[in-house]
């Protein structure tokens, strides 16, 4: 059973403060969409609001062709993983898995086969009988994760899930849940505030701000095509650099920056959006060379990356964060040209404040 | 060995412990002693007041009612003080900051200022029976236990583990029961002895709650020492110790009493 999940111009307030601004979301069927933010943006508020903890002040959701939003938590049939693992305490590993069986009625026996069969799924039949304190806490999360798939839920939803567990394990997990949500098929909201975790579990993220989404896209567009100055700051464009189109260059385009220095962009790298718009790059966008076609800089710190040498410039257009090769190091007080390497950088309306 | 003890610690704890201890010890024996008056060390060992105790009607009513009072009380503080605690840990945020300490009221006002608004708004306001009057009385004076033991265990319960519940099917009603009481159930018991055993040693509250007829076992105690300066106080008082002692020993086999001070 896929289902497709809409959020259809959904706000919520918490008091007089409003958390979630018109927001509108669709998550295709049998889709795994991330919403990536940092605390504080409406990811988590957007969660509970599917789940049913929260009520939207205005909006709708639906799941398929089910209303949700008026709908209790209870009767909404979404699986949830999540941060804290929320495993029952009292109860051991297999009647937490079972847990959901049996609040719909389904037999002991049936229950029991079912839940022992879904924790060989995850690699925990040996543990059935234990208790959550004697798990540890990848064990405890795929029990968690076992509880959540064993009721077959049309939609699955994960609120952090990996944040507790440590690096290695957090990689691995990452692996295992989306192997067993490709494998069933289930339609999947995923929230975090790690964009590597985000990127690399989902078919898309929603970057999301203030109670907004800022773009939602494949990972691969949102790391190569930010559609804004939020998104391209929080996808790793440190270098944000206004700039002027003053004049066509041969097949491109000189823009001028502050301080007068120039730039030619060429059509084959750049689509300029705008007369005035903002030369986004990230530290390995630009090159530090002696010399060359580029930002004239001096250097005023540099520090060792290990894959290279980062240098902090000093631009007429202010400071500029750029990588080096290794095997030319070059001292503070150097001056240098910023070459610019198209594929790490991208141009951006400039937004009017 | 630089772990050696200064000699003047174990005298000072050695006195502290007397301190604690004697008092008890004074009484039990007391309770012994085979003479008419109280006397210490006891003269002659008998058993004949803790007899007494049994002999006279009063005592053995009031025994009855101070239990009654002490369950019935209890039973009813934590009826209110546990869906009190709930809502105060789970809605931590919303509610205002100062309403936890108003469950603490009852133990900040003096208990006789209690008592004695007790009795004239419950007691002579109302015109509420005693055996009432006495039965909120308790259930207010202990309230304050119940609310901060359950609410400890409920601060430290992580609320992710009830909409789990909820996200699997189970109604919200129901999940309080099935998945948060258990999970509680050390604090609940724990608020239960503290508020039995309050409730059953006092006397300030209930003596403006007693009326004719009916009376606690402490409150007795009193009304027997105005006429008999007999060891069957000292009994009656190793009885309420005997008592608070035994509660306290079950705790410590089942559950341990580390439980209570946390």
């Amino acid at each position: 059973m896929t289902v497709s999940l809409t959020l259809q111009n959904v706000s919520a307030h918490y008091g007089p403060t409003r958390v979630l601004d018109d927001l509108s979301l669709h998550v295709g069927e049998g889709e795994l969409v991330s919403l990536l933010g940092a605390s504080g943006c409406g990811k988590t508020t957007t969660l509970r609001l599917v789940a049913g903890f929260l009520q939207p002040s205005s909006g709708t959701i639906r799941l398929g062709d089910r209303d949700l939003t008026r709908l209790p938590a209870h009767a909404r049939n979404i699986g949830l993983v999540f941060q804290t693992y929320a495993l029952f305490p009292h109860l051991t590993v297999l009647d937490n898995v079972a847990f959901g069986l049996k609040q719909r009625g389904v037999a002991t026996a049936k229950r029991r086969a079912q839940a022992l069969e879904m924790l060989e799924r995850v690699g925990l039949a040996q543990f059935a009988e234990r208790y959550p304190a004697n798990l540890s806490g990848g064990q405890r999360q795929r029990v968690a994760l076992a509880r959540a798939l064993v009721i077959e839920p049309p939609l699955l939803m994960f609120d952090e899930p990996l944040s507790n567990l440590d690096a290695k394990l957090r990689v691995d997990m990452r692996v295992e849940i989306r192997r067993l949500q490709r494998a069933n098929g289930t339609t999947a909201l995923y929230v975090t505030h790690d964009q590597e975790e985000a990127f690399s579990i989902s078919d898309r993220v929603a970057i999301m701000n203030a109670g907004r989404i800022e773009q939602l896209d494949s990972p691969e567009v949102l790391y190569s095509r930010p559609a804004n100055a939020f998104v391209a700051d929080f996808v790793g464009f440190e270098n944000m650099i206004p700039m002027r189109a003053i004049a066509e260059a041969g097949d491109g385009v000189r823009a001028e920056m502050a301080g007068g220095a120039t730039l030619d962009l060429y059509r084959s790298d750049f689509t300029v959006p705008a007369r005035d718009f903002i030369f986004a790059a990230r530290p390995e966008g630009l090159t530090v060379a002696r010399e060359g076609k580029g930002i004239p800089a001096r250097i005023s710190l540099r520090t060792y990356l290990g894959r290279a040498y980062q240098y902090r410039c000093h631009t007429p257009a202010g400071e500029i964060v750029a990588n080096g090769p290794l095997v030319d190091p070059m001292e503070p007080g150097t001056d240098v040209v910023l070459i610019p390497n198209p594929a790490q950088c991208c141009l951006l309306k400039a937004e009017s404040a | 060995m630089m772990s050696r003890t200064h000699p003047l610690l174990v005298a000072f704890a050695g006195l502290t412990f007397i301190f604690l201890i004697g008092p008890l010890i004074i009484i039990i024996g007391t309770a012994l002693s085979d003479t008419t008056f109280l006397t210490f060390p006891p003269q002659g060992l008998s058993l004949r007041w803790f007899e007494n105790i049994f002999d006279i009607a009063a005592f053995r009513s009031t025994m009855v009612t101070s239990f009654l009072l002490a369950v019935g009380g209890t039973a009813l503080s934590l009826l209110i003080g546990v869906p009190a605690a709930y809502a105060m840990a789970r809605y931590r945020v919303e509610l205002p900051k100062f309403l936890p300490n108003v469950f603490v009221l009852p133990i900040l006002v003096p208990e006789i200022v209690l008592g004695f608004s007790l009795m004239k708004s419950v007691a002579t306001g109302l015109g509420f029976p005693i055996f009432t009057s006495l039965l909120i009385g308790h259930a207010l004076l202990v309230l304050p236990y119940c609310v901060r033991v359950v609410g400890a265990s409920l601060n430290s319960f992580d609320f992710s583990i009830e909409e789990a519940a909820v996200s699997l099917g189970c109604p919200r009603w129901k999940s309080f029961f099935t998945v948060v009481l258990p999970n509680v159930r050390a604090g609940v018991i724990a608020a239960f002895i503290l508020a039995f055993i309050t409730s059953i040693n006092d006397v300030s509250i209930s003596i403006f709650l007693t009326g004719p007829g009916i009376s606690t076992l402490p409150i007795q105690l009193l009304a027997h020492m105005e006429q008999f300066f007999d060891p069957t106080i000292a009994a009656v008082s190793v009885l309420l110790m005997g008592v608070t002692v035994a509660v306290m020993a079950v705790v410590e086999w089942t559950l341990g009493l580390t439980f209570l001070t946390k």
